[in-house]
Formats: C-alpha cells, structure tokens, sequence
C-alpha cells in the first residue's frame, strides 16, 4: 500500500518537473527571445506530432532505425561476446589484439562514415555497419575483462566437480560474467541508438536521423522537436527493456554487492 | 621460493587430519598439492581415492541456487528421481529445508558454508579437504558449525583433512594434529587426540590439546610442555 502510494507520489513529481520543463518552453517561446522559425510553440509541436501520426511517417522511421540498430547491436553482441571470451582466456591472442581492438574502440565509428557509404552504399547495410562498429569492440573488451575477473576458485570447483569444455563454459564461464555483461549491453545499446541518428543523418534515405536531417532542411522546427522528443523515449524505452534483463534470479548475485 | 620442506605425512582411512601453523606458513599449500590444485616442485602425492574440497568462503555458485549447488556434487546420477531424492537427503541433513531455491546470496555466511559442506558430502567421495571452512564465520557460529561437521562426518564417514589457524577447532575436531614451523614449514610436533568424537570444546583433551598446541607455536608459556612430558 504505502509503496503503491510511493509509486504514485514520484510519477506525480516527475510529471510535475516535466510540465515545469514545457511551461519554461512556452514563457520563453512567448516572450520572443527567439525567431518564431527557430523555437516552435509546444502547441505548433503537438500539431506537428498529430500530422505524423496521421500519415504515419514518424512510426515508419521509428520502425527502420530500430530495425537498424536491432541488426547491428545483435551482430555486435554474438560476435563481440565470443571474442571477449577468447580473449579472456588466450593470454597470447589478448597481447597480440588488444592495442588494436583499444585503437577501434577509441576511435569513432562515424569517422568510418564515408567509407561505410562507397562500400555499401546509402541505406539500412551501410547504417547497420556503423552501428557494428560502434558496440562491438566494447561488448569485446568488457566480456574479455569480465572472464578476467572471474575469481579462480570457481574454476577449481568446476575441475573438482568435473566440469569440462561446454559443460564448463555454460555452468561457470558465461554465468559468471553475466552480470557484467548485461550491464555493458545495457550501455552499448545507448551507445548504438546514438550511432543510428547520426548515422542516418549522412548515410541514409530514411530513419528517424534522416528524418531530423530533413526537417533542418524544410526548417520544419516543429517536426524537429516532434522527432527528438521519439528518439529520446526510445532510448529510454530500450535501456527499461534491457534493464529487465537484471531481474532475472541468476544474475542478482551480480548486483548485490 | 621454498615453502614446504621434508614433509612426510601419512593419512588413513577415515581418519581425521587438522594441519595448523602460523600464518603464512603453508598450509593451505600443502592443501592445494594433496587437491592437485598447486604441483610441489619434488615429492609426490599418492591418493587412492576422489576428493573433495571446501573452500574459505564463496566457493558456491552464486548463480546456481542451494539445490542445484548441491547437485553437482550429485552429477554422476543419471535418474532424476534417485537425483531429486538425494538432493532432498542432503539439505534435510544440513538442516535448510525451505531453502531450497534460495541463492548464495540470500544466505547467512554459516548457512553458505553449510551448503559447502553438503555438496562436498553429496556423492561418493572419499577424501574431503577443508581450507579454513569457518575462518570467515564469527564465533558462535564457528562453535556451531564444528558440531555440525562433526554430526555430518558421522552420518557420512570421510577421511578429512583440515587447514586451519583456529587452533581450538583443531583440537575439538581432528584425531590428529600436525604443528608445522614457519616457512619453509616442516612437521614441528605431531600430537593424536583419542577421546571419540564429537567433543565438547572444554573436554579435558581438547584443553590439554589446545595447549600444547599453543605452546609448541610459542604463543602460550613453556608450562603447558613441562605439564605434557610428566
């Protein structure tokens, strides 16, 4: 009782800082700091954000960028994951990879932009490959410290026990890194959403960072705030989703601490 | 770095062997060799049968609940009933009924080691190793925990070996006590314990024990020896 009373109470004061936020907005819209053409009233916005969900063109990027980011994050993760597990385990394959893998890691995958185009041209292959890039290597190196930071003792369970190859890498190896791991999906999936808006900007014909693009262009600064407004609850939308992930019962030993 | 020197020891069967020394001294690498855990560089280990080891603390899967903990101890049972069945034996003899589906985690640290206990007892070993199972315990539940192994060890005999700096735990549990030196540590006094187990901390043996034992580290006065030789 007193916690669905504390539920409600907080969603009330996040609603009521969130108000505060378009109430700022519109005393600044209404004083006229800015040009009308350069900060939208909220109401021109909600306006804007009907038209788009009458001709459905905001729900159509919507669904191409998550397409995108889905396909890449999820290529990223089933190759980082056992990259980071050979890795961790092959203290020759770590000496010879890692500066190279820390040089990927550092350097920004929209850097790879032009040439992702003239390989693959504009559209949802060029995309996806900048989102590979961008969550691979982290999802590599933090499975790779992960394995590394497994306490010894368990694998001297697993032996005495007789837990050998699979059996060793499914009952020991990947449970115990899964706490770490799933934070790190948690933080490469932001990382890819961000990727995916700018990608879009330059490599694509569509998406919600195309459709961003494209409204600067018509000057449509309703539109713009109508799309930012989507790609900021979807972020957020897709961290909730991961973070359900943490609620599973085997890996809340991970979180205790 | 020579840790260990001319140590000759031999172990029967089901009998009860405490290694204690000061700290830093290497017990617990005399424990990893006899597990195959650590190799000595000469010397060898003859062991005829499996083995069992117990760990400080945390050596449960914090991933795995208490039951299926427990069974991997259990792995070579290939009948789920037969596996279920024994599985329920075992927390019924470490006294957790209901906590069967509790992880490490939600456990108190005596409750943890007791686990420990059952899926090193679990199965068919022979030999169980115990590295300083309670040193992390405090100490009404160490005191507990003794009669605990003790009870256990008479539902299910093993041939024990114990690494421990609780030298009252040594003297309460083992049929023999092996004091080693410093590093590199040798056999400084070995001392056998009759009185039939499980014994109460202050039964006179345990005592006497204790304080030989406390005295051949040097800690306690040279009375105790002098009383021990007449």
């Amino acid at each position: 009782m007193t916690n669905r009373s504390n539920i409600i109470k907080s969603v009330a004061v996040q609603t009521g800082v969130a108000g505060a936020l378009v109430g700022i907005w519109t005393l600044v819209w209404a004083c006229g700091f800015f040009h009308e053409s350069a900060l939208p009233s909220p109401l021109a916005v909600l306006r804007a954000f009907g038209t788009e969900l009458g001709t459905w063109r905001l729900a159509n990027d919507l669904i191409v960028s998550l397409f995108r980011v889905s396909c890449g994050f999820s290529i990223a993760v089933a190759l980082g994951i056992p990259t980071g597990l050979w890795l961790g385990q092959r203290l020759a394959a770590r000496k010879a990879l890692l500066p190279l893998i820390n040089f990927f890691r550092n350097l920004s995958p929209l850097a790879w932009m032009p040439f992702a185009i003239l390989w693959f041209g504009v559209g949802d292959a060029a995309t996806i490959f900048l989102i590979f890039l961008a969550a691979y290597f982290p999802v590599a190196l933090a499975t790779m410290a992960a394995v590394g930071s497994i306490p010894a003792v368990y694998f001297r369970v697993a032996r005495a026990y007789g837990l050998n190859g699979v059996e060793k890498l499914t009952n020991v190896t990947l449970p115990a890194i899964m706490p770490q791991v799933i934070t790190t999906l948690r933080v490469t999936a932001g990382l890819a959403w961000l990727i995916v808006v700018a990608a879009e900007m330059v490599a694509g014909r569509d998406g919600l960072g195309f459709a961003v693009m494209d409204s600067r262009n018509g000057l449509r600064t309703d539109l713009l705030i109508v799309q930012m407004i989507a790609i900021g609850l979807i972020g957020v939308a897709m961290d909730r989703v991961l973070m359900r992930l943490t609620r599973i019962p085997s890996v809340q030993w991970g979180y205790q601490r | 770095m020579e840790v260990l020197r001319e140590i000759s020891i031999g172990i029967e069967d089901g009998e009860f062997v405490a290694l204690v020394g000061p700290s830093g001294c290497g017990k617990t690498t005399l424990l990893n060799i006899l597990s195959g855990d650590d190799q000595s560089s000469s010397g060898s280990v003859d062991r005829q049968s499996r083995m069992r080891m117990v760990y400080q603390q945390d050596g449960l899967f914090p991933w795995q609940t208490v039951v299926e903990n427990i069974a991997l101890g259990l792995r070579h049972l290939t009948d789920p009933a037969e596996l279920r069945r024994q599985i329920a034996q075992m927390v019924r003899l470490i006294q957790l009924e209901g906590f069967e589906d509790h992880y490490p985690h939600q456990l108190s640290g005596g409750m943890r080691q007791r686990v420990e206990l059952a899926r090193a007892l679990a199965g068919e070993s022979d030999i169980l190793l115990l590295d300083e199972p309670f040193s992390s315990l405090d100490y009404l539940t160490r005191l507990r925990l003794r009669h605990e192994l003790a009870r256990l060890l008479h539902e299910r005999p093993r041939t024990v070996v114990l690494v421990t700096h609780d030298i009252e735990e040594a003297a309460q549990l083992a049929d023999r006590v092996i004091v080693l030196t410093e590093r590199p540590a040798q056999i400084r006094r070995e001392l056998r314990i009759r009185a039939p187990r499980p014994r109460d901390l202050t039964h006179p043996e345990v005592v006497h024990a204790t304080r030989v034992i406390l005295a051949e580290l040097g800690i306690e006065t040279e009375q105790a020896t002098v009383e021990e030789s007449q």
